[in-house]
């Protein structure tokens, strides 16, 4: 019974919605990379990456705002390495995905240690404080979970209203499908699909560093080694779980962040019977199913993962 | 109504990819309200070119002027504001997007905050009615045929204003019926002020459709008639090089039933159509051509026959055995030989040797390899005759397969599949896209394998070929086979009606 | 800019270009090393030295290459027939874990029957690790790099909780290690004293096997086949499905012998940082080898080189010795890239 009550309380959901958060972001960002026909495994050292520079700039001074400005452009800055290696080369997008996260993650790892050589717990900053949404706040449960987080959090849910409408209703966002679905179908209209794919990564990969950056500056205080945590490969299944559908993965993801919210409170609640490690396996094994219970009727890119050459036909 | 200025000049445009040149001197000029027709067989440079007048490539050398306006090369978008609007031989369409979207696709400025999707529409619809293109412009591209994808593809030419259209190979993929409306289309665009430039090997559409014909010949202009003052077996010869002699047909005795079909249904796939009750008989010593627009269930009929597709219902009977355990294996062990329709997707792997791929199908024998150990000196004297026999040109058997050309693979294909001396062979699009001595060569091969004995299906879009060849002829239209008429019973307009999905009158 | 297959590529290209991809990784990191105010080329001298600069630094790289040379493998089998596993990591450590259950006391059996049979059972366990992954592909059309790497942490965590549970040695103080291996299921060293053991060997002979497979043997044609072209595969007759489920296999089970060597050889004992990421680290070892079996061992020793010439360096130098990571990452991606342009012409125009 106690098990059940947990879902009514706002606590559970302002922990819900905190937790989707960063996957809010880095799932809009990979959704975007994949709409454009690439997919991008780079994704978890990209965050790692943004959640460092991110937590970096304002230790060093920089104002929060400023921290996220800069965790993006880290972000592109890698993003733009991977579309160069797949979109003009035409690369494994799975070796060189794999490679930009290595390459991101012992990046991160070394600026650190070479900031901070000697440190064992690393230093805190400030980060961002809950924003109070005057009169909605104040609504019982949803005020409290939707209306009472940080302003990155606003961010977060902000951005899938801007990707949706962009990839719906504008012209780029047109591109942007078209290019995930039949590259030539855009050169032929006089549009490069190189700049449209590298513009899509390099949009897709700031996103995921705001995410890994909100880990930093708003759900905790300072960067950790592993903070990432396989986060970056919970949001790749999440896209396909939300069938490349900026709504469907915003569910997604909330889903996803409220069975994460409910695993902890249920790990306290259990007393250390079953033991911890279960309740952490969840979320990953829940990840694992939702792709098997999708991927049959999935109607994915056309164009995914297939490198595109100009006049090819 | 035409001017001074031709509407397209190309000025000794020449294109080298590594040794080879595609494009040699290449100069012609297209007059306001002019069908050019742009006649070559495969190979001969016809798609490179128009993908220079397009910017998809860029020249080597000479220049292209759209009404006096030299195009900087290697720029889509400058051919494109030009009014140089291309339809290409494989539709540039997005399947999963609605045909407005299709249209409407760069037509804006990419960073306007939202779409005009009703000025589009507008638009769309104007032109449709001016130009008798109808279409549903809300409709997904994925549910459309074949001729409506066309007409899209011509309106999205149109909605930027072409003034020169380049149609590559438009025909290739509709039935006579559909070939016709396009024609009359055409028409109705040069009348409006367009040049037109099609580009076919069809000899008969150059004929009906354009006002003057350029013939390119190995990369380089090999001759300009005006189409009224010229017949066919002149631009063959110039085609060609040579007098084209149609293949010898022997008779040949009726052979046993090697191969039926009896009310085979196939389940639905995500792409083409499924076969829906089908019955058909293959003869050994006689070739059956399959007539049919692509994508009426050519497919599960040749992955039938090929071992890639089951039946749902029916029965399979080869050689007087119903089947049973139905796959590419077991329809080699039951000596089907397959040459499949798409060499680079199916019948090679391009990226392994020419010795890999030849042993592709009969690794698992004896003569390849014993105890799960291949016998690579086997392989390689096998390899070896094969290109022998078959007149391969090719460096090595060690050679990745993806060096040679297509006529040259299809010949190991061909030897692959032949070389067991097979009762019952498919042959699905088997000269597409060859060279006419790589074509005369199938055909012969084919036929030589009929008079052995062999029960043949051949599939084909080329209806002049099926006519050729083909001993009785079968229709395919929506998954449903015709009853099969004997050479000579049904005229080419009949087999036309057919293919449209009419009954044959 | 455009890319058109050379039609063969020349001998001395297919060495230059990977050549210059490994100088240009060093530019590379010879640009962050004067970001920590050092000099790159003494730096490198030290990573040198600490990696090949006397018989202890020999020794400890091949004894850091021999789990490489086993994840190494495992991901060049399985990236020949196009499966990605990026899960080495956690079929290493399922291996490691059954030598651990099997390998102290479980089983008082002789070393000449025990050693086999934990080998067998390590090789078993990571290929039905992997084969769960290959089924959902094969079944659902699950994409096995997101499979593989959640079964990481999964793994990970499920050793984690054996550490602190069953697994848990009573004589560690509370930390999460297991017991040792008793001595008759442990490989001896090959220099007495020193740390290099057999499992050296036996990854060896692994990679001898294993190019014998691919050149020789009718599985390895066939993976090979699939790898390049599943659908041509599928149309010549070639059970795809059957290949795909023994790669998968093949590959699982090479990469827990790697555990299972790590335990028996060298560590002894089961502990949460038994592989600093050595899964990963096979990635990068396949792809530098172009995915040779043979060049596996090789690439592995230079991988490992790199790392334990770093730790000594960073001692030395105070540069961080996460500059080996970094150099391993760039080194795959300028590797692959190099590859790509042994075989393709850019044009730009």
């Amino acid at each position: 019974m106690e098990a059940l009550e947990i879902l009514f309380t706002a606590s559970f959901w302002v922990a819900a919605i905190r937790i989707a958060s960063p996957l809010i972001f880095a799932t809009m960002g990979e959704l975007i990379c994949e709409r454009a026909g690439v997919l991008n495994l780079g994704i978890e050292g990209i965050m790692t990456a943004g959640a460092f520079a991110g937590w970096f700039t304002v230790y060093l001074g920089g104002d929060l705002w400023t921290g996220v400005l800069v965790a993006a452009l880290v972000g592109m800055t890698l993003g733009l390495l991977h579309s160069v290696l797949t979109v003009p080369l035409g690369l494994s997008q799975h070796v060189v995905g794999i490679g930009i996260t290595m390459l991101a993650t012992s990046l991160t790892y070394y600026f650190y240690r070479l900031a901070l050589p000697e440190v064992t717990s690393p230093p805190k900053i400030v980060p961002f404080e809950p924003w109070a949404v005057p009169g909605l706040s104040k609504l019982p449960i949803v005020g409290e979970a939707l209306f009472n987080q940080t302003p990155l959090t606003y961010m977060a849910f902000a951005t899938v209203i801007v990707v949706a409408w962009a990839l719906y209703r504008t012209p780029l966002g047109l591109a942007v499908r078209a290019v995930g679905e039949n590259p030539s179908a855009v050169e032929a209209q006089g549009i490069s699909v190189t700049i449209i794919r590298t513009g899509a990564v390099m949009a897709g990969s700031a996103l995921m560093a705001i995410g890994g950056a909100f880990l930093t500056m708003s759900a905790f205080n300072s960067f950790f080694f592993n903070m990432i945590n396989g986060r970056g490969w919970v949001c790749i299944a999440l896209v396909v779980f939300g069938s490349w559908r900026p709504g469907k993965a915003l569910i997604g993801a909330i889903l996803f962040a409220a069975f994460d919210a409910y695993q902890i409170r249920l790990q306290q609640l259990s007393g250390g019977i079953v033991p911890y490690q279960i309740f952490l396996m969840l979320p990953y094994a829940l990840s694992i199913l939702a792709l098997i219970v999708v991927a049959r009727r999935a109607t994915y890119p056309k164009a995914l993962m297939v490198p595109y050459q100009k006049g090819e036909r | 109504m035409s001017t001074n200025i031709p509407a397209l000049r190309l000025t000794s445009i020449t294109k080298r990819f590594g040794p080879l040149t595609a494009n040699d001197t290449i100069s012609f000029d297209v007059n306001q309200g002019e069908v050019i027709a742009l006649l070559g067989e495969n190979g001969a440079g016809k798609t490179t070119l128009m993908n220079i007048l397009f910017g998809h490539y860029v020249a080597d050398e000479g220049s292209v002027e759209v009404f006096g306006q030299t195009l900087p090369p290697g720029d889509p978008k400058a051919a494109l504001a030009a009014g140089v609007g291309m339809v290409h031989q494989h539709f540039t369409l997005a399947d999963n997007m609605t045909v407005l979207d299709n249209i409407a696709l760069g037509t804006q400025s990419l960073f306007r905050p939202r779409l005009d999707r009703t000025a589009a529409k507008t638009k769309i619809a104007r032109l449709a009615q001016d130009f008798g293109l109808s279409v549903k412009p809300d409709a997904l591209v994925a549910d459309l045929s074949v001729g409506e994808r066309q007409r899209v593809e011509i309106l999205k030419a149109l909605y930027r204003d072409a003034r020169v259209l380049i149609l590559d190979e438009p025909t290739a993929v509709l039935t006579p019926t559909e070939t016709d409306a396009l024609f009359k289309t055409l028409k109705l665009l040069v009348a409006k002020g367009l040049s037109i430039i099609f580009i076919s090997h069809k000899l008969h559409e150059v004929m009906a459709a354009s006002d003057r014909v350029l013939v390119l010949r190995a990369g380089k202009l090999s001759g300009e008639r005006q189409t009224a003052a010229t017949n066919r077996r002149e631009l063959a010869e110039l085609m060609v090089g040579r007098e084209i002699t149609p293949p010898a047909v022997p008779t040949v005795p009726l052979g046993p039933v090697l191969f039926e079909l009896s009310s085979v249904s196939t389940a639905r796939q995500a792409h083409g159509t499924p076969l829906k009750h089908a019955d058909l008989i293959l003869h050994g010593g006689e070739i059956t051509g399959i007539a049919g627009v692509s994508g009426n269930g050519q497919a599960a009929l040749a992955g039938l026959i090929a071992g890639t597709e089951t039946p749902s219902a029916g029965t399979v009977t080869v050689n007087g055995n119903t089947i049973s355990g139905w796959s590419p294996r077991a329809a080699l062990a039951v000596g089907i030989a397959r040459v499949p329709e798409d060499r680079h997707s199916q019948g090679a792997v391009a990226d392994m040797s020419v010795m890999e791929n030849v042993i592709a199908e009969r690794y698992r024998d004896s003569r390849f390899s014993r105890s799960g150990l291949l016998d690579w000196a086997a392989a390689r004297k096998f390899t070896q005759s094969i290109i022998e026999d078959y007149n391969v040109k090719c460096p090595s058997p060690d050679a990745r397969i993806r060096l040679l050309s297509g006529g040259n693979m299809q010949k190991l294909i061909l030897g692959r599949a032949l070389d067991p001396d097979p009762s019952v062979i498919l042959a699905n699009q088997p000269s597409r896209g060859l060279d006419v001595g790589a074509v005369a060569y199938v055909h012969q091969k084919l036929l030589e394998a009929r008079s052995r004995g062999a029960a043949i299906l051949l599939i084909s879009e080329d209806l002049e070929e099926l006519l050729a060849l083909s001993d009785r002829i079968v229709v395919i239209s929506e998954g449903h086979l015709s009853r099969p008429s004997a050479r000579g019973e049904l005229t080419v307009r009949q087999i036309g009606e057919m293919m449209a999905g009419h009954e044959a009158a | 800019m455009r890319l058109e297959p050379k039609p063969a590529p020349s001998l001395a290209a297919s060495i230059l270009y990977p050549v210059g991809a490994i100088f240009g990784t060093f530019i590379i990191a010879g640009l962050l090393v004067m970001a920590a105010g050092a000099n790159p080329i003494s730096v490198f001298g030290l990573v040198l030295k600490g990696a090949a600069g006397s018989q202890f630094a020999i020794l400890e790289t091949l004894t850091r290459a021999t789990p490489l040379i086993f994840t190494g493998l495992a991901v060049a089998v399985a990236f020949r027939a196009k499966l990605w596993n990026i899960g080495a990591e956690a079929q290493f450590y399922i291996g490691a874990t059954v030598t651990v259950i099997l390998g102290t006391g479980a089983l008082p059996l002789p070393a000449f029957i025990l050693v086999p049979l934990l080998m067998i059972a390590a090789l078993l366990c990571g290929a039905l690790l992997l084969a769960g992954p290959a089924w959902l592909k094969i079944r659902f059309g699950v994409d096995e790099v997101v499979t593989t790497l959640l079964l990481n942490f999964i793994v990970l965590l499920f050793v984690s909780m054996l550490l602190e549970g069953v697994l848990k040695d009573p004589m560690s103080l509370g930390w999460p290690q297991s017991a040792k291996v008793m001595t008759e299921a442990q490989l001896p060293r090959i220099i007495t004293g020193k740390r290099l053991h057999y499992g050296f060997v036996i990854a060896v002979a692994l990679a001898i096997a294993l190019w014998f497979v691919m050149k020789k043997t009718v599985l390895g044609y066939e993976m090979r086949a699939v790898g390049h072209n599943a659908g041509a595969a599928r149309f010549l007759g070639m059970p795809v499905n059957g290949i795909v489920m023994k790669t998968a296999l093949l590959s699982g089970g090479i990469a827990a012998l790697g555990g299972f060597s790590e335990v028996a050889g060298l560590k002894g004992n089961l502990t949460l940082d038994l592989s600093p990421g050595f899964g990963y680290t096979g990635i990068v070892v396949a792809m530098l080898a172009m995915l040779n079996p043979i060049g596996v061992v090789f690439s592995a020793i230079f991988v490992a080189g790199i790392f334990v010439g770093a730790a000594a360096m960073s001692r030395a130098a105070g540069v961080p010795s996460y500059i080996a990571d970094v150099i391993v990452a760039t080194s795959l991606l300028t590797m692959v890239t190099a590859i790509m342009l042994s075989r393709y012409r850019v044009r730009w125009r």
